[in-house]
């Protein structure tokens, strides 16, 4: 014992939260709970990927359903009313959450994948030309890494890539070459979802800003484990996901500094987001609805405040302080196990997941096996291709926690890895 | 719990780590290599036809990848000798499902016919039938 006992909130009362967390797994995916072996507990370490979603949330879109839907900004009867109110209060939520200074700077979209692209259209086939050159790092996800590639592509502009070191980390001194007076844009990871390294943004910021170039932070993975603040952090954007702390999928947010946002063009053009029609022309609404065009995912959204409720209940501080403690104790059992190549820092300095290949095992078969055990990870390149080619794998296996999993879980996971290498032996 | 998943029977295990007809023919009438990109399995299939170009007399094959998809070209490098083209043609998922013994996850069918569509296209674009540009991918 012992690890438990340092579990900074009640760990077994927030799972109390999350009925899935109960269910059985084992059985025929094409009749679930019916076929033999569905009586394995389901062992849930795919958070990176999408984590689970509590009673508060589900309860919180049943409530817009079955009280007050309505389209939002649309009416003036009484429904509309509720919902367009709660709609934006969700935006006022979440920018108080990353510390932005209103709703202004937070627009509501699908997923990080969509805020990058917004930004990357909106202001990058606009501004960006040859000459130019947008810097990314080796451990970009495809959500920032294919979108930048393109859009350099489309405008000529050159797309730098700060290298990796071994250990996982970033090279700085790389980062300072890649950087300069030609640098519009760098687009950096917060937490890698392959690597866990949680990466100097401040750093790299002031980089950036010294040479006059806007900074994107992607926040998919650092917003729902850990407290970010837009400011502390320096970042002109920040990108991140609704459905990866504890919200709904279909809902995601930009955080963008006002003056840049006020400058830039709608990136999609419709409802919602005008202000005066004409034939001939149109003018935009305010911020930020002049990025929100067409019904918005409403239930979403107000879910999304939900989520962000229930975390500040439990404190950002604590998640982070539980997701620590997990990755160290997972690091340092994987590797006493033997036979585990671990990617990235080392377990006391990461975010919460640890991407790894079982000597022998290829990710996809330690996968199969593992979901025999009811433990459910990620395998594969986790979008992140190129950095797999830096590595020299195809793919790796993930395990990646949240504020509910436990150290008897973790205990599983390592158990059901040493069976697998033991049948591959 | 069993032993690990029921994918990975013996026969499965055998086929993985001791692969039959693994390596190169000095002389094949065609040679043809197929990946599925996001688990990075890579397999190379050489085909020997008869004099009459009908029957298939010898298969060797290379590959990288998880236990299902080279134990399943494994296989399959047997089952083929012998057969004709159009047999080979007309191999179908459920074939390949057959010969491994048993059920492939949802997940993991593109792993297992891997092998089974290299063949094919293989013997396709040796019958010109398929532009050899287009590599063999088992998924979208």
């Amino acid at each position: 014992m012992g690890v438990q006992e340092q579990y900074p909130f009640d760990v077994e009362a927030v799972r109390a939260d999350f009925p899935i967390l109960d269910r059985k797994v084992g059985g025929d995916p094409e009749t679930p709970g019916e076929g033999p072996g569905d009586d394995t507990p389901l062992v849930y370490l795919d958070n990176a990927a999408t984590s689970h979603t509590p009673d508060a949330v589900v309860d919180t879109i049943a409530d817009y359903y079955r009280g007050y839907n309505a389209n939002v900004h649309r009416g003036i009867h009484q429904l509309s009313q509720e919902a367009s109110v709660a709609y934006e209060e969700a935006h006022d939520t979440v920018a108080d959450f990353v510390g932005a200074s209103g709703r202004e700077e937070i627009v509501f979209t699908k997923n990080t994948t969509e805020a990058m692209n917004l930004v990357a259209y909106a202001w990058g086939l606009e501004e960006l030309g040859p000459g130019d050159n947008v810097v990314l790092t080796q451990m970009e996800h495809h959500s920032s890494l294919v979108t930048w590639q393109q859009i350099g592509k489309r405008t000529g502009a050159d797309v730098r890539f700060i290298e990796v070191t071994d250990e996982g980390r970033l090279d700085m001194e790389h980062a300072a070459e890649c950087i300069d007076d030609d640098t519009q844009m760098v687009s950096v990871v917060h937490v890698s979802n392959t690597l866990g390294t949680v990466n100097p943004i401040p750093e790299i910021a002031a980089m950036a800003h010294d040479h006059d170039a806007y900074v994107f932070a992607d926040g998919a993975q650092s917003v729902p484990t850990r407290p970010v603040d837009v400011k502390d952090l320096g970042v002109d954007f920040l990108a991140f996901s609704g459905h990866k702390m504890c919200g709904p999928t279909g809902i995601g947010a930009l955080y963008g500094r006002e003056e840049i946002l006020d400058e830039m063009q709608p990136y999609l053009y419709g409802g919602d987001m005008i202000r005066r029609v004409s034939f001939e022309d149109s003018t935009w609404e305010d911020l930020p609805w002049k990025f929100e065009a067409g019904t918005p995912s409403i239930a979403q959204g107000i879910a999304f405040a939900a989520a962000i409720e229930y975390l500040e209940e439990i404190g950002m501080e604590n998640v982070q302080a539980h997701e620590d403690l997990l990755a160290e104790y997972a690091y340092d059992r994987l590797t006493d196990l033997g036979g585990v190549e671990i990617y990235g820092p080392p377990g006391h300095d990461r975010g919460g997941l640890v991407a790894f290949n079982v000597e022998g095992v290829h990710a996809h078969d330690l996968s199969s096996i593992l979901n025999d055990y009811g433990v459910a990870i990620r395998a594969g390149d986790h979008c992140t291709q190129p950095l797999h080619d830096e590595m020299g794998v195809a793919a790796s296996a993930r395990a990646s926690f949240y504020l509910y999993n436990t150290v008897e879980e973790i205990d599983a996971l390592v158990e059901a890895v040493g069976e697998a290498r033991d049948l591959f032996a | 719990m069993g032993l690990g998943s029921d994918m990975y029977r013996q026969q499965i295990l055998d086929h993985y780590k001791n692969p039959r007809n693994y390596g190169e023919l000095e002389d094949p009438d065609f040679t043809h290599v197929g990946e599925n990109p996001s688990c990075g399995d890579t397999i190379r299939m050489q085909v020997a036809l008869d004099d009459a170009g009908e029957t298939i007399d010898a298969v060797r094959f290379t590959g990288d990848g998880c236990a299902i998809s080279m134990a399943s070209a494994s296989m399959l490098s047997e089952r083929l000798h012998g057969m004709s083209v159009e047999e080979l043609d007309e191999l179908d998922t459920d074939d390949v499902t057959e010969m491994l013994g048993v059920d492939i996850s949802p997940m993991r069918v593109k792993c297992a016919v891997l092998g089974r569509q290299v063949a094919q296209d293989g013997s396709k674009i040796h019958r010109g039938e398929l532009d050899p540009d287009d590599r063999t991918k088992t998924e979208e």
